[in-house]
C-alpha cells in the first residue's frame, strides 16, 4: 500500500537529511506506530506519503501510484485515497460538526444526498450521534478529534495518517481515540501513526517503525514503543508483516474492540 | 452542489474583505477611467481626421466680389482665370496634387447656412458674400511649400492655406491629452494589480485553515482557487462598470450637452462610443485581475 525505496529527503542543501536512505513497505490493512524523537522524520514520512514534499531520491509508492512521477494534476485524487488526522484537530471553528464533516465531501464535489446520507453514519460510527449541530469550541479534546477523525475518514479512504492524533489528549481519552482507530483499521484502512505516546504503543503491540535522526532503526511486528524482543535489521528489505500471521511473543494486545463493532463498522460500508 | 458552495466561498470572501475589496473597485474604476479617457480622446482625433484632415489638405481661396489683395485687382475670380488654375493644378502640379475638389460660391453658402441657419454673428449672408475655392488633396502633405509656391500671387487666387496646420496643433493638443491619460492609466493599473494582488492574499491567508483542509481532502487546484479568482474578477468587474458609468455621464454632460452646444462645427463622441469602448475596458479588468489572481494563488495556495 505504501512503500518507501531508498528514500532519502534534504531539505535544505547541505543540510543533515531528515530521512537517509530509508527502505519500508505497509501492507493494505496493516496497523503501523511510526515512533522517534521529534526530528526523527516521522513527519516528513507523512509528507512524503501525502507528496506535500517530494523525496531528493529514491522512490515514495502510494496505492500503486509512484509518486516521483505523479504530475501535480493528479496529486488530489491521490489525496482522496489518503485521510489526515492531526494533533490539534484543524477544524473550521464557524462550522458545526456536521459542517465540518460534510466540508471533506463539498470540497471534491460529493452530490449533497450522498453527503446527507454518509455524513451521519460516520459520525455515528465515530460516537457522536446527536453532536451534530454542535461547534468545536463546544466538545471536548477527544470529541474534537473524532469529528476530525470523521472528517479523514468520511471518505471511505485506503489509508488513514494520523500525525500523533493523541498528543493533546488525556490517557483515557486517548485510549478511546485508539479503539476508534482501532476499528477504522478493522474495516480494511491502512493506518499510519506517528506518535510518541510510549504506553499506547505498549498496550496496541501492532507493528512498530522506528526512525532515530533519519534512519530507520527498527522494524518490528508486534512491537513496543522502546526496542525489545525480535528486531529487523534497518535498513530492511520491504517487511511483509502480515497482522495476525505473527506467532504470539507472549504479551498478548489489550483488546480494545468489541467483535461487534467491527461488524457494525462493515456493515456500514458494505451499504455504500 | 459546487455552484452553490463555491458561491457561498465567494461572498464570504467578499464580505470578510469589504475594504479591500471596495478599494478594487475604487482603483479599478479611476484606472480605467483613464483608459476609456485615453481611448475616447482618440475615437474624438479619429472622427475628427475622418471629417477633414483626410479629405482637405490645401485650400486655395479664389477671389470673392470685394477683395483688398492685389492679385484680386480685377474683382470676383472669373471663370477664364479658374480654368487658368485648375490648368496649372493638372500640369505643373500633376505630381503634387492627387485630388481637386471645386466648391462654388453656392457649394460653400449651403454648407454655410447648414451650420449657421440664422446667419453668421446675426447678420444674414448670401451667396456673394462666400467665396469659391479648390480644396487639393496632396500626393505628399508635406509638399505644401510648393503647391504654395506655385498657386500664391496668381491672378484670381486670393489665398493658400494649409489647413492641416491649423489641425495640426489641435491634434498635437489632443494626442497629448490622451498620452497624460494613457500615462496617468499605466500607473493606476499597476497600482491595481498590485492592490488585487495583495487582497487576495490577504484573503487566502485568512482563509489558509480551510484552503489547507481543501487541500488534503483533495480537492482539485481549480476548486480552491475559484472563489479568490472570481473575488478578484468580481471586484475589478464592478469597478470597470463603475468607470464605464462615470465615462457615460462624462460624455453626456461634457460634451453631448455643453460643448456640442457652444462649438457645434465639428462631430462629437457620444455615448455609443462609450458604449462600444465598454467590452474593452471589462476584458481589461478582468485580465487584471486575472494575472494578478494566477500569480498570487500560484504561489499561496499551491497543492
Amino acid at each position: 500500500m505504501i512503500r518507501f525505496e531508498n528514500v532519502t529527503k534534504v531539505y535544505a542543501r547541505g543540510a543533515r537529511p531528515a530521512l537517509d536512505d530509508v527502505s519500508v513497505e505497509i501492507e493494505r490493512g496493516e496497523f503501523v506506530f511510526l515512533v522517534g524523537a521529534s526530528g526523527s522524520g516521522k513527519s516528513t514520512c507523512l509528507h512524503l506519503i501525502l507528496r506535500e514534499e517530494r523525496p531528493t531520491r529514491g522512490k515514495v509508492f502510494v496505492a500503486g501510484r509512484d509518486l516521483s512521477s505523479l504530475s501535480s494534476w493528479k496529486v488530489p485524487s491521490l489525496r482522496r485515497q489518503i485521510g489526515v488526522v492531526f494533533q490539534d484537530f484543524r477544524l473550521l471553528p464557524n462550522k458545526t460538526v456536521f459542517e465540518n464533516v460534510a466540508f471533506a465531501l463539498q470540497v471534491i464535489g460529493k452530490p449533497r444526498h450522498t453527503i446527507a446520507i454518509t455524513v451521519p453514519e460516520v459520525l455515528e460510527m465515530v460516537g457522536l450521534g446527536g453532536k451534530e449541530k454542535r461547534r468545536p469550541h463546544e466538545l471536548s479534546g477527544g470529541e474534537q478529534q473524532r469529528v476530525a477523525i470523521a472528517r479523514a475518514f468520511v471518505n471511505r479512504p485506503p489509508i488513514l495518517l494520523a500525525d500523533e492524533p493523541t498528543g493533546n489528549l488525556d490517557p483515557t481519552t486517548s485510549l478511546g481515540i485508539m479503539r476508534l482507530l482501532d476499528r477504522i483499521n478493522r474495516t480494511g484502512t491502512t493506518v499510519v501513526m506517528a506518535t510518541h505516546d510510549e504506553e499506547i504503543v505498549n498496550q496496541m503491540r501492532k507493528r512498530v517503525i522506528e526512525l532515530s535522526t533519519g534512519e530507520l532503526v527498527r522494524d518490528q511486528s508486534r512491537g513496543g514503543y522502546g526496542a525489545q524482543g525480535t528486531v529487523r535489521p534497518a535498513p530492511a528489505a520491504p517487511a511483509v508483516a502480515a497482522p495476525g500471521h505473527e506467532p504470539d511473543d507472549g504479551t498478548s494486545p489489550v483488546v480494545l474492540d468489541p467483535p461487534s463493532a467491527q461488524a457494525e463498522v462493515s456493515a456500514g460500508t458494505q451499504e455504500r | 452542489m459546487r455552484a452553490q458552495f463555491i458561491l457561498g466561498e465567494l461572498l464570504t470572501g467578499l464580505r470578510r474583505n469589504l475594504s479591500m475589496t471596495i478599494s478594487v473597485i475604487l482603483v479599478t474604476f479611476v484606472s480605467l477611467t483613464f483608459v476609456g479617457a485615453a481611448g475616447l480622446l482618440q475615437t474624438q482625433i479619429g472622427m475628427l481626421k475622418d471629417e477633414w484632415y483626410d479629405k482637405v489638405e490645401v485650400s486655395v481661396f479664389l477671389c470673392p466680389v470685394d477683395s483688398p489683395s492685389p492679385t484680386c485687382a480685377v474683382g470676383e475670380a472669373t471663370p477664364e482665370q479658374m480654368a487658368s488654375i485648375e490648368g496649372v493644378l493638372d500640369t505643373e502640379l500633376g505630381d503634387e496634387v492627387e485630388q481637386v475638389f471645386f466648391e462654388s460660391k453656392e457649394d460653400a453658402f449651403e454648407v454655410f447656412s447648414e451650420r449657421y441657419p440664422d446667419g453668421y454673428l446675426g447678420t444674414p449672408l448670401t451667396v456673394d458674400d462666400m467665396q469659391a475655392s479648390f480644396r487639393l488633396k496632396l500626393a505628399n502633405p508635406e509638399h505644401y511649400e510648393i503647391v504654395n509656391d506655385v498657386l500664391t500671387g496668381r491672378p484670381g487666387v486670393e489665398l493658400v492655406e494649409d489647413q492641416r496646420r491649423i489641425f495640426d496643433s489641435l491634434f498635437l493638443m489632443l494626442n497629448r491629452a490622451s498620452l497624460l491619460s494613457a500615462g496617468l492609466a499605466g500607473v493606476m493599473l499597476l497600482a491595481a494589480v498590485l492592490l488585487i494582488t495583495t487582497t487576495i492574499r490577504l484573503s487566502a491567508f485568512s482563509r489558509r485553515r480551510e484552503t489547507g483542509i481543501m487541500r488534503l481532502v483533495g480537492a482539485s487546484n481549480l476548486f480552491i482557487q475559484l472563489p479568490f479568482l472570481l473575488e478578484g474578477a468580481i471586484a475589478a468587474v464592478i469597478g470597470a462598470l463603475l468607470a464605464i458609468g462615470g465615462l457615460w455621464l462624462g460624455v453626456k454632460y461634457l460634451v453631448t450637452d455643453w460643448l456640442s452646444e457652444s462649438l457645434s462645427w465639428v462631430a462629437y463622441v457620444s455615448g455609443g462610443d462609450v458604449l462600444r469602448l465598454a467590452p474593452v475596458l471589462i476584458a481589461i479588468a478582468f485580465l487584471l485581475a486575472a494575472i494578478s489572481s494566477f500569480v498570487t494563488l500560484n504561489r499561496y495556495t499551491r497543492v
